[in-house]
């Protein structure tokens, strides 16, 4: 029952936020839109036992990639009036078809669609230990291994990479 | 306990929601927010497919991506601050030349 209540609030703010991020005019507004929808989504990691994704979820999201979204926003100005002149004038009622057509396909599937949720292990997990630290950290380094080291490889390339964009001067002005 | 079936059609909405806003809006910042969203939305499924199933690795996977949107984050944004310093502009409409 609790969970239940707690998922319709959390998936309304989720949707309303995602909603602020796709209307809103202003950059600045689309943010907290995110941020909102992040937060929401977290609980529902929670609310699911995951809960050492959730932390990651806010402290990486809400945290780190909002806060570089915001001061990119800052940056390039939020006051630029976005160009509403149509380029592709059929390209938005495409949109809007496209959308209600997958909404009512999500919509079947959840109504009439026969989901058979079948354990991958033989193996219970435990409801207290389902997503804490220890319990994601061991497939983490034992089956993910390799998948662990790659993404420390990728991200130390993404650092060195936003660096040299960031640092990155037309030939001439250079020269000059 | 709230039937997984009903936290994927949460998540198949938000997907909506930001291909929706991918596909219709012009400015780069917001196109790349509705990336951020289309990403939690596959996040929240694979979690629940997970406690549906009880399998941990679908935590597991979520993880990753989370990883990598933040490295994808990153590159993008830099992108973006780079064509802006030389263009003056974050609308891909006026972005339509390959040359520099």
């Amino acid at each position: 029952m609790v969970e239940t209540i707690i998922f319709v609030l959390m998936g309304l703010a989720a949707i309303a936020g995602a909603i602020t991020v796709v209307m809103a005019r202003n950059p600045v507004y689309s943010a907290i839109g995110l941020l909102g929808t992040l937060f929401a989504v977290a609980v529902l990691y929670v609310l699911q036992l995951a809960h050492f994704v959730a932390a990651v979820q806010v402290i990486v999201y809400a945290g780190a990639v909002l806060t570089l979204f915001l001061f990119v926003i800052m940056l390039i100005g939020v006051d630029k009036e976005e160009n509403r002149e149509e380029n592709l004038r059929f390209q938005r009622p495409v949109v809007g078809v496209l959308a209600g057509v997958i909404v009512v396909m999500a919509a079947a599937l959840t109504a009439f669609g026969d989901f058979d949720w079948v354990p991958a292990s033989g193996a219970v997990i435990p409801e207290v230990t389902n997503g804490t630290i220890q319990a994601v950290a061991e497939p983490l380094f034992t089956d993910w291994v390799l998948a662990f080291e790659a993404t420390a490889l990728l991200l130390t390339i993404a650092a060195a990479g936003a660096i040299a964009l960031a640092h990155y001067r037309r030939r001439e002005s250079t020269d000059g | 306990m709230v039937d997984p079936s009903w936290y994927m059609t949460l998540a198949a909405v938000l997907f909506v929601i930001g291909a929706l806003g991918m596909l219709s809006r012009r400015n780069a910042l917001v196109m790349f927010m509705c990336i951020e969203l289309m990403l939690n939305a596959v996040n929240l499924t694979l979690i629940s497919a997970g406690r549906a199933m009880n399998d941990l690795n679908g935590q597991v996977a979520t993880f990753f991506i989370l990883v990598v949107a933040a490295a994808e984050v990153v590159v993008g944004l830099a992108i973006i601050v780079a064509i802006f310093r030389r263009r003056s502009t974050a609308s891909v409409d006026e972005l339509n030349e390959m040359s520099g």
